[in-house]
């Protein structure tokens, strides 16, 4: 069998406080929270096993979604009018009260669209390459992921195993499930 | 809330994705009858294309008649979901966990089945395209001054928008059926959970996500119910031109959704034996809501009433007196306001009812079919007064064609939901686990009171 350079190298937990003393011994020995990653089933609050809070930028995307879709429903409105500019009545020919309406679902619109653009984006999803994985952890179990640096995967291994993890999992032993998108293997 | 079963994640992955992973044969049963009835509904829409809107009892002066009335009500249905899940996740209600996808899921079928209907009562589908915004050779555009033009830009904002919100909350739950199926299935999930594997960011943003799209759904969910109210209340047939429509319309709306709502839990209660997860409290609790909105629904259903009764315009008068005196109507009235409110609001006074899984389904099932009679009430003898021209004193009497379409809405609905339940799990797998993980006994005197444990 080839051998398979170790990418990344996950340690497989029951309880929680242990993934969180184990997290903390990842921090203690300089690994950054951007180079670990804490798997579990259900969402803990934030900053449970001492992986830090998560920054991002999801506020921004109603926002821009909303103006994209008052600029549509704003063309849609006057720009049809305009462009068969039929008096009635009349009155001027941009009406102005039924516009809004049509615009106010377009605001609502982009800005919702945005922001599920915004959650799987700012989630880093999808997936495409592989990563470490294992599917009992949707069944409580917790997995803390070291990716980086690859030349402390080692070190974080040992760590990991100090720290009371039930398994080690990483891509060199073959074992584990890793996803992406379109296909899983074991 | 009393209930409170200790759920191990091993049991919860098995009950509530069963149904996803394992084929009984009863599905195939219960999906031929839905085939079967759908089957008639689509024999009467043959007949329409074939023989045109002819095959309807719709005749001068009342042009509309079942197939809007089933657009209302089915609009009306799709109010709940959103409205249940998203106030109930905005204000963290822990009872929410067990009821919101199903109340989300009843929202998009509802509202796919509603948009149906316009469509039929144009009597040519197939030039549907005519009413879209496509045709830049000769600059011709849908009016945007029409109320029957926001109708679909609401709609369209509102399918699309629960439809997303939907697949967002679905996401960790198609990472768990990924994990837990084999050969097309797991490619199907793998691909739609786009590999979601539960690292801490995508829980953060999962968690938000639930928060931010409820807050930017809810004046979607309210501008909807408006705007279809705009179809009557912007045209100047007596009865119709009212201002009081939109927020009526809405918590009409509200009314009949949440008791769809409560059908809908008991038949997934009974179907999926998931008598763990949805227990008599969630019932109690949406009993107690459903008491609050069917009254608040009733005051307004009131003062549309003495609104028009009290200007003493005779056509208003008029109207009133055919609602109420005359022949079907006044039949019609009086069961829509007995389903609707009399029979129904005085039961879920008394906490047995509501924690009465038989006594839930049937009065829920008592006020939609209520509801179904309100919106035909609104709308129909608005328009079958007898005008003063004696050549449009036609009447409206509804067709077999019409009933089949009404049955075949039902059908198709319910279709819907009971695919998705088939392939994605009904009841938000991640969610019921939370709520196991934050849930506590805390001890007051000697007391065990259950409470829950909020970041």
């Amino acid at each position: 069998m080839a051998t398979v350079t170790k990418t990344g190298v996950m340690g497989l937990f029951r309880e929680t406080d242990v993934a969180a003393d184990a997290v903390d011994r990842l921090n203690r020995s300089g690994f950054d929270h951007s180079d670990y990653e804490v798997l579990t089933g259900i969402p803990y609050p934030e900053d449970s096993f001492g992986e830090g809070r998560v920054s991002h930028r999801l506020y921004a995307f109603p926002f821009i979604g909303a103006v994209c879709g008052f600029a549509i429903g704003l063309l849609l409105t006057a720009g049809t009018q305009l462009s068969w500019p039929m008096v009635t009545g009349g009155k001027p020919i941009l009406s102005v009260p039924p516009m809004i309406i049509i615009m106010y679902e377009g605001i609502m619109l982009g800005a919702i669209l945005f922001t599920v653009i915004g959650i799987i984006f700012e989630s880093r999803l999808p997936i495409f390459n592989r990563k470490l994985y294992d599917s009992r952890i949707s069944e409580g179990w917790i997995g803390v992921v070291v990716n980086n640096p690859v030349e402390r995967l080692d070190e974080a291994e040992q760590l990991l195993r100090q720290s009371g993890a039930e398994e080690i999992v990483s891509d060199s032993t073959g074992s584990g499930r890793r996803t992406g998108v379109g296909w899983i293997d074991e | 809330m009393q209930d409170r079963r200790d759920l191990t994640d091993a049991k919860i992955n098995r009950d509530l994705l069963n149904f996803a992973l394992v084929t009984p044969r009863w599905f195939w049963v219960v999906l031929l009858f839905l085939f079967a009835i759908l089957g008639i509904a689509v024999y009467a829409y043959a007949m329409f294309i074939n023989y045109g809107q002819g095959v309807t009892g719709l005749n001068r002066p009342a042009m509309w008649g079942f197939n809007i009335t089933n657009f209302v009500f089915w609009v009306g249905i799709s109010h709940a979901g959103v409205m249940i899940s998203a106030i109930l996740r905005l204000t963290q209600a822990e009872w929410r966990r067990p009821v919101t996808r199903a109340a989300e899921v009843l929202t998009v079928f509802a509202l796919a089945t509603a948009a149906l209907f316009p469509v039929f009562d144009t009597g040519r589908a197939w030039r549907i395209y005519w009413s879209f915004p496509y045709d830049f050779a000769r600059g011709i555009w849908p009016n945007p001054r029409s109320a029957l033009v926001w109708d679909p830009s609401a709609i369209f904002t509102y399918l699309s928008s629960s439809a997303m919100f939907v697949y967002i909350a679905l996401l960790p739950d198609l990472a768990l059926a990924r994990d837990r199926s084999a050969g097309w299935k797991r490619t199907l999930y793998s691909m739609l959970s786009l590999g979601f594997r539960g690292t801490s960011r995508q829980w953060r943003l999962q968690t938000i996500a639930g928060i931010l799209l409820s807050a930017l759904i809810l004046p979607v969910f309210v501008s909807v119910h408006s705007i279809v109210s705009f179809d009557f209340s912007m045209a100047l047939v007596p009865a119709w031109h009212s201002t009081i429509f939109p927020p009526y319309f809405v918590i009409g709306a509200v009314h009949s959704g949440v008791s769809a709502v409560v059908t809908l839990m008991v038949i997934l209660r009974f179907a999926f034996k998931l008598e763990d997860y949805i227990t008599p409290d969630h019932f109690d609790a949406l009993g107690r809501l459903l008491i609050v909105v069917s009254t608040t629904w009733f005051y307004f259903f009131i003062v549309d009433t003495i609104y028009a009764l009290y200007t003493r315009e005779s056509v208003e008068v008029e109207i009133i007196n055919l609602r109420t005196f005359i022949w079907p109507f006044n039949l019609i009235s009086v069961i829509f306001l007995l389903t609707a409110y009399f029979i129904p609001v005085p039961l879920w006074l008394f906490k047995r009812v509501r924690r009465s899984v038989t006594w839930m389904l049937w009065t829920s099932l008592l006020v939609n079919v209520g509801m179904w009679l309100e919106r035909f009430m609104i709308i129909t003898p608005g328009l079958a007064l007898k005008q003063p021209l004696t050549y449009s004193w036609g009447e409206y009497i509804p067709q077999p064609a019409e009933f089949a379409l009404v049955l075949g809405s039902f059908a198709l609905v319910a279709t819907g939901v009971f695919l998705f339940a088939k392939f994605f799990p009904i009841i938000p797998v991640f969610d019921i686990k939370e709520g196991q993980v934050l849930k506590a006994e805390v001890k007051i005197g000697r007391r065990e009171v259950p409470a829950v444990i909020r970041d």
